[in-house]
């Protein structure tokens, strides 16, 4: 084969293209080819279809309480604040690092100063914004392991991010933004929807 | 009946390369003379791949990669399986120990300089393998479906998902859903018994033949090459491979099968460190453990994770840790460049590099160690600090190992 190419010079030109118009071809017959494998790993249609908003019942969310409810296999929590814990928002606005949540974390209807509808329910991903870890409510004052300044909050146990009791992140913490506020809406005055902007969906 | 078996050497010799083979990598594959212990964590590590390879073979009889099965099916394996509990443990043991002898391995190509020319594509094909290593057990971690499981992939898949433009839909891609679920848990275990054990396989082999290419290095750093015996062609000073140091390999795997056998028999969870206790909860999607940690081999690496809290350029914390923490395992592959020593070994490098291997290694357990502990505010400052002396020792080493006060080398290898 080698031989062949050196005899022949006059070949090489012809031989060159035909070489080169050949590997274009079969390159491109191989990412034709490899399309459906890599499509086939993107989330089938039973999973597409699996996102269904859900419906709380929160008549027997005692103020302090707060609840976990599975939406798209994430957990969204529920959370009733006493007037105490809403008074902490404002203290520790300093410390964070969007307090105003400008960044776009939540639906238009949760950016304001308690990020929710009602004043006192929260709801939120429970999921820190770091690497996916679902944070513990701290609601606990001044405790030992997370210092003599923690108001009540969320504490992520894998990378230390805090967040405070409107899933606002603070400051120098992995975490680099607010927790996420899925689409929700009230049904009725303790009947809240979780995944839908909209009463009609339901 | 030798003469039977001569005839059949023959007969297969014609037809395929055996004798030849044999000798080019065995019986006449002439090794230095001089190895020490720190030699013996190759051949471990080969044979650390066949227990993990059989025993992997018997786990998948039993074992179910369904996100409602998994869980039990491995309590299964482990209480009414005949020996299932002896195969798992023989295979979760065989993962930590995996790592325990890789990175000697690695170590002791970093005292010796085995990475430098003309061996730099044999690390690097090495560097191939770690990489390979750390998916598969990562991949096997999720299997169990347990808590651990779950909310270590968790944070793995997350990172993806830092990478801008494109990160959620990797993360989906990768996923085969919008959260980690069953199509997860179903392709990691694809994975991890047929993808990554194949790619394993096959770098091991290029590993071991690019080896005998170029030949070993040896505590002096010299090469043996450069000296032949005019008459035979062989290394003054080396040896055949086989029979020397197979049997000398034969010592340390009896040594490592005893330690080995202590950790299935006596403590095959090493205080959780090996097998972590919250793994053996099963996976909830609505609560992370209190306190979560990789397994030990990770936890140098998820340390740096943790240990960026401020958003730097126009890169976030988040994403920077994530950098970070994919650079520490990427810089080792640039050692053959890094090191501009006129000499390989540590025995005749000078004082500056042994100080910073010393440094090196220090920051790479107590990396490790405060990998283990949940965060406080010193623990990060002090994973701070130690991420920036890992660094330090490969970013500066081609000055300082320029600087650095060699010994001459010697013509021959020492006793």
């Amino acid at each position: 084969m080698a031989d062949s190419f050196s005899i022949n010079d006059e070949m090489s030109g012809r031989r060159k293209f035909l070489v080169a118009a050949t590997s274009v071809a079969g390159g491109i017959a191989g990412a034709a080819i490899a399309t459906p494998f890599l499509l086939s790993m993107m989330p089938s249609e039973r999973a597409k279809a699996a996102g269904a908003p859900v419906e709380v019942d929160i008549s027997k969310l005692e103020p302090g309480m707060l609840i976990m409810v599975e939406w798209r296999g994430r957990v969204v929590w529920v959370l009733n604040r006493t007037p105490e814990m809403l008074a902490t928002l404002k203290k520790v606005e300093g410390e964070l690092a969007d307090p105003n949540s400008e960044k776009d974390q939540q639906p238009e209807y949760a950016r304001n100063s308690t990020r929710s509808i009602k004043p006192e329910i929260l709801v939120t991903e429970g999921i820190c914004t770091h690497l996916g870890c679902s944070p513990v409510f701290r609601k606990d004052i001044a405790p030992a392991d997370l210092g003599p300044d923690w108001l009540g909050g969320f504490f992520c146990p894998c990378h230390g991010s805090k967040f405070d009791l409107a899933g606002r992140v603070y400051k120098s913490v992995p975490a680099p933004t607010n927790m996420v506020v899925p689409p929700h809406v009230y049904l009725s005055d303790n009947r809240l929807l979780i995944g839908s902007d909209s009463k009609e969906s339901a | 009946m030798s003469n039977r078996l001569n005839s059949m050497t023959e007969w297969i010799d014609k037809r395929f390369p055996l004798t030849s083979n044999w000798k080019a990598h065995l019986s006449e594959y002439y090794a230095p003379k001089n190895f020490n212990f720190w030699y013996y964590f190759g051949s471990l590590a080969l044979l650390v791949l066949v227990n993990q390879l059989i025993t992997g073979i018997f786990l998948t009889m039993n074992y179910k990669p369904d996100a409602s099965l998994a869980f039990a099916s491995v309590e299964y394996i482990m209480r009414d399986v005949d020996y299932g509990w002896l195969i798992r443990y023989m295979h979760s043991t065989g993962a930590s120990m995996f790592f325990v002898v890789v990175y000697l391995h690695m170590f002791r190509g970093m005292m010796y300089g085995s990475y430098r020319k003309p061996r730099e594509l044999l690390w690097l094909v090495g560097m191939a393998i770690f990489f390979v290593l750390m998916s598969l057990a990562f991949t096997g971690y999720i299997l169990p479906w347990g808590q651990m499981s779950y909310w270590g992939a968790q944070v793995i898949v997350s990172m993806f998902g830092a990478i801008p433009v494109i990160g959620d839909t990797l993360s989906q891609w990768l996923l085969g859903d919008f959260t980690l679920s069953d199509a997860a848990l179903n392709r990691f275990f694809a994975y991890h018994v047929v993808t990554l054990p194949l790619v394993l396989i096959v770098l091991v082999f290029v590993h071991i033949l690019a080896l005998h290419e170029v030949g070993s290095n040896n505590p002096d750093g010299i090469e043996i090459k450069a000296n032949k015996n005019p008459k035979t062609g062989i290394p003054v000073d080396g040896i055949p491979f086989h029979p020397y140091y197979s049997v000398k390999d034969i010592v340390g795997v009896v040594v490592f099968l005893m330690v080995f056998c202590g950790i299935i028999f006596f403590a095959p969870e090493m205080g959780g460190y090996f097998l972590e206790h919250n793994n053996f909860i099963p996976a909830n999607t609505l609560q992370t453990p209190d306190h979560i940690a990789p397994v030990w081999y990770f936890t140098p690496y998820y340390s740096m994770l943790r240990a960026v809290t401020v958003n730097f350029l126009w890169i976030d914390a988040k994403l920077w840790g994530v950098i970070l923490m994919a650079a520490a395992v990427v810089v080792f592959a640039f050692l053959p460049w890094l090191d501009r020593s006129p000499v390989k070994s540590i025995r005749y490098k000078g004082p500056i590099f042994k100080f910073a291997l010393t440094l090196f290694v220090i920051s790479f357990l107590v990396l490790g160690w405060l990998g283990m502990k949940s965060p406080t505010p010193l623990y990060t400052l002090l994973a701070q600090i130690f991420t920036v002396i890992y660094f330090a020792f490969f970013l500066f080493m081609p000055w300082y190992s320029k600087i650095d006060k060699t010994k001459p080398e010697p013509k021959r290898v020492s006793k």
